[in-house]
């Protein structure tokens, strides 16, 4: 049983279809990455997966974990380990990151039927993390991504995907508008996270967070549909060549 | 005449009653100002919709119901039932009932001796010399009838006096308890705080039921701060929903005085909450922050008036609502500056959560700017919880219900934030906290609206 198998998935915002059928299959272990042109469904795919409910489901099944992933709440595939890293994280003023980050974490823990971890056992966990993201201490007791710099938003989500350890982790343009010092030391968390058990998902328009984070399988998506898919070789060609091959060929596939 | 319907004769009755026994009515002062705010409140009636400053609010239930003064004509309360009601780390608790002082309930304690914690009456009938200089000084009964309708049963309420340059550590708490049964209740709460010069003191105004009667408080309180005083006002409003409500903060600050308000609405029927700071010394600082939650059919009218007399002064309002049901909000936020207050800097910003379809904000801000050297800023927003806030915090893994309440804690925790840390602060969060958990129930209904209305999800800028 693979981790995430998507079959035909159709979706459609306010009648305007976005994902015109998409076949994926993530297994325990692998990284995929996810790349295409502005406005070709990379995010849409991205929030259906994470269970966000403005995006209406057509046609199409999605198993994750061997259950019906569509059946499921947003809180529900977090609690079963399904993890989005936004590409707009929220500023949600009056809450502040590390009642969030518990919060969150025990939600998780409750939902598994384990024991609230308390602030004893929880800080040194966080210490730890935020040492593998770089990230001050300070930020924690601030209010969640107020105020905060771009690359610190990006290195909160991957702060939130260390602690909450999920099985399947997508990253919705994690890169875009991080400089290259901060786009290693997402990448390095992210790295770090990877073992055996987790799938990866990565979305990205360019094919720079590949030099650092490596993938196993690199699919491309134009106008709602998975074009080609292939090795990380394929990212390369896209770098070289753009996207506009693609694009052609989807128009001339759509127009037959 | 319009006036004429108003039912104004039961008024008369109790006032010559009230007049004869009350306390210091051998005093001429007094008597007068009784009597010169009865008039006034007999010639105008009660306000209506046509006038500016009630536009929003119909006083009429208020005005068409016989109220009789509340008192000593029922059995009082026990201690028992309000014991729910005791709160930690206070210097003392004075208990009123229907506004009048009720020693047995209250607990005085040990008060140094430049602390002066009485009721009014009390005052009155041992020292009226001492409160004649500010009692009614500062109120103006001419611009509001409720005013001038509590000045003419002035009476009993509390009495606060702090030394020059004494600084009182732990708050003064005065619980006001409406105990209206079969009877429709009348109270007219009047207190006087006087902080002397470099004086510091913090005191909390809490107004709860007792009994499920139809109710009306009517309250004022007068501030006065000398030069240099540092005081924090608490008014917290937790009636019960056949209650009429309205109070009157009127603060008189001397120079470099540095005042806080804070309010915090949550109960009540019809809710009227004036508050009017005078900065007439150079350099003062004045707070005016708020927070009012109403569900069903409340009405929580909040009426601020600021007014500028003296240069390098600084006013900051912040007030924020939260409304479900068919609640009715109003903020209307006035700001004077009078022509000698150069360098007045005064913010105001106010903003609103609806909850539901069929809750309503009127929020009005009202400059009048008679001085060329001043910053005025005022802007309001209104607006729903933030459907990407909610999307998020559920995608972590807290359940929808959780993840609303947290959003409305920290819609709140704006005004919480603006408290300092004490007694009195950890008092009105508690009550906060249990009256937010209370609303995130009805969220059910409050998810389907929000996925049905695409429109105005976010915070938009009206002002």
């Amino acid at each position: 049983m693979s981790l995430l198998e998507i079959k035909n998935l159709h979706v459609t915002v306010d009648h305007h279809e976005i994902l015109k059928g998409i076949d994926l299959t993530v297994d325990r272990g692998e990284v995929h990455a996810v790349m295409g042109p502005n406005g070709s469904g990379k995010s849409t795919l991205a929030q259906v997966l994470a269970r966000r409910e403005t995006y209406q489901v057509t046609r199409g099944e999605v198993s994750y974990n061997g259950k019906d992933l569509l059946a499921m709440k947003a809180e529900e595939a977090a609690c079963e380990g399904l993890f989005m890293a936004f590409q707009y994280p929220v500023e949600i003023p009056g809450i502040s990151n590390a009642y969030l980050l518990r919060s969150a974490l025990n939600a998780i823990r409750k939902y598994r039927g384990l024991e609230e971890m308390d602030a004893m056992d929880f800080l040194p966990m966080l210490r730890e993390k935020l040492k593998l993201l770089d990230m001050d201490e300070k930020l924690m007791s601030r209010s969640v991504n107020e105020s905060f710099s771009g690359g610190e938003k990006k290195r909160n989500e991957i702060l939130q995907m260390a602690i909450l350890e999920p099985k399947l982790a997508i990253l919705d343009e994690t890169d875009s508008g991080l400089d290259i010092d901060a786009l290693k030391t997402v990448a390095q968390g992210v790295n770090a996270t990877r073992n055996p058990e987790r799938g990866i998902i990565l979305v990205t328009h360019y094919q720079r967070l590949l030099n650092y984070i490596v993938p196993d399988r690199v699919h491309v998506l134009v106008d709602g549909r998975i074009m080609r898919s292939g090795g990380p070789e394929l990212a390369l060609e896209l770098e070289e060549k753009g996207y506009s091959s693609m694009e052609a060929e989807a128009r001339s596939t759509a127009s037959v | 005449m319009i006036k004429a319907i108003q039912r104004l004769d039961h008024y008369l009755e109790s006032f010559t009653a009230f007049e004869k026994t009350a306390a210091g009515q051998g005093l001429p002062w007094l008597r007068q100002l009784r009597r010169n705010a009865f008039a006034r409140f007999c010639e105008v009636g009660f306000p209506t919709a046509h006038d500016e400053d009630w536009r929003f609010t119909n006083v009429s239930a208020i005005a068409q119901t016989p109220f009789l003064l509340g008192g000593n004509n029922r059995a009082r309360p026990l201690q028992l039932e309000l014991e729910p009601y005791q709160v930690p780390g206070f210097a003392c608790q004075l208990v009123f009932l229907n506004g009048r002082f009720a020693p047995e309930l209250s607990s005085l304690g040990k008060l140094p001796v430049w602390l002066e914690v009485s009721s009014l009456a009390d005052q009155i009938v041992r020292n009226p010399g001492v409160i004649e200089p500010h009692l009614g000084q500062y109120v103006d009964i001419r611009r509001d009838a409720f005013c001038a309708l509590n000045t003419a049963f002035v009476e009993d309420g509390a009495y606060i006096h702090i030394r020059r340059s004494a600084a009182a550590e732990e708050p003064i708490y005065l619980l006001f308890v409406s105990t209206a049964n079969d009877t429709p209740t009348m109270g007219h709460p009047r207190n006087l705080i006087w902080a002397e010069e470099n004086s510091q003191v913090t005191v909390v105004e809490d107004y709860v039921s007792l009994g499920g009667g139809t109710a009306f408080t009517n309250a004022v309180t007068e501030l006065v701060a000398g030069d240099h005083a540092v005081v924090s006002h608490y008014m917290v409003e937790r009636e019960h929903v056949h209650s009429y409500s309205v109070s009157t903060l009127r603060i008189q600050q001397g120079r470099g005085a540095n005042i806080a308000s804070h309010s915090i609405l949550t109960g009540g029927a019809l809710v009227r909450n004036n508050v009017h700071p005078v900065l007439a010394g150079e350099g003062g600082e004045c707070l005016i922050n708020g927070l009012f939650i109403g569900n069903g059919r409340q009405h929580l009218d909040n009426y601020m008036l600021v007014e500028h007399r003296s240069p390098h002064c600084a006013s900051r309002q912040f007030y924020n609502g939260i409304l479900d049901g068919h609640a009715h909000g109003v903020f209307h936020g006035r700001i004077v500056v009078h022509k000698d207050a150069q360098k007045t800097d005064a913010k105001q910003t106010n903003r609103n959560l609806l909850l539901s379809d069929d809750a309503q904000i009127d929020t009005k801000p009202q400059l009048e700017i008679h001085a060329d050297d001043v910053k005025c800023t005022h802007g309001a927003t209104i607006g729903q919880i933030e459907e990407d806030a909610l999307f998020y915090l559920r995608s972590r893994g807290i359940d929808e219900l959780s993840a609303r309440r947290l959003l409305l804690l920290a819609f709140a925790s704006e005004c919480l934030d603006r408290m300092k840390p004490g007694p009195a602060r950890t008092h009105v969060e508690a009550l906060i906290n249990r009256n937010l958990l209370q609303m995130g129930d009805s969220a059910p209904d409050l998810a389907q609206d929000l996925s049905s209305s695409e429109v105005e999800r976010n915070w938009s800028e009206i002002g």
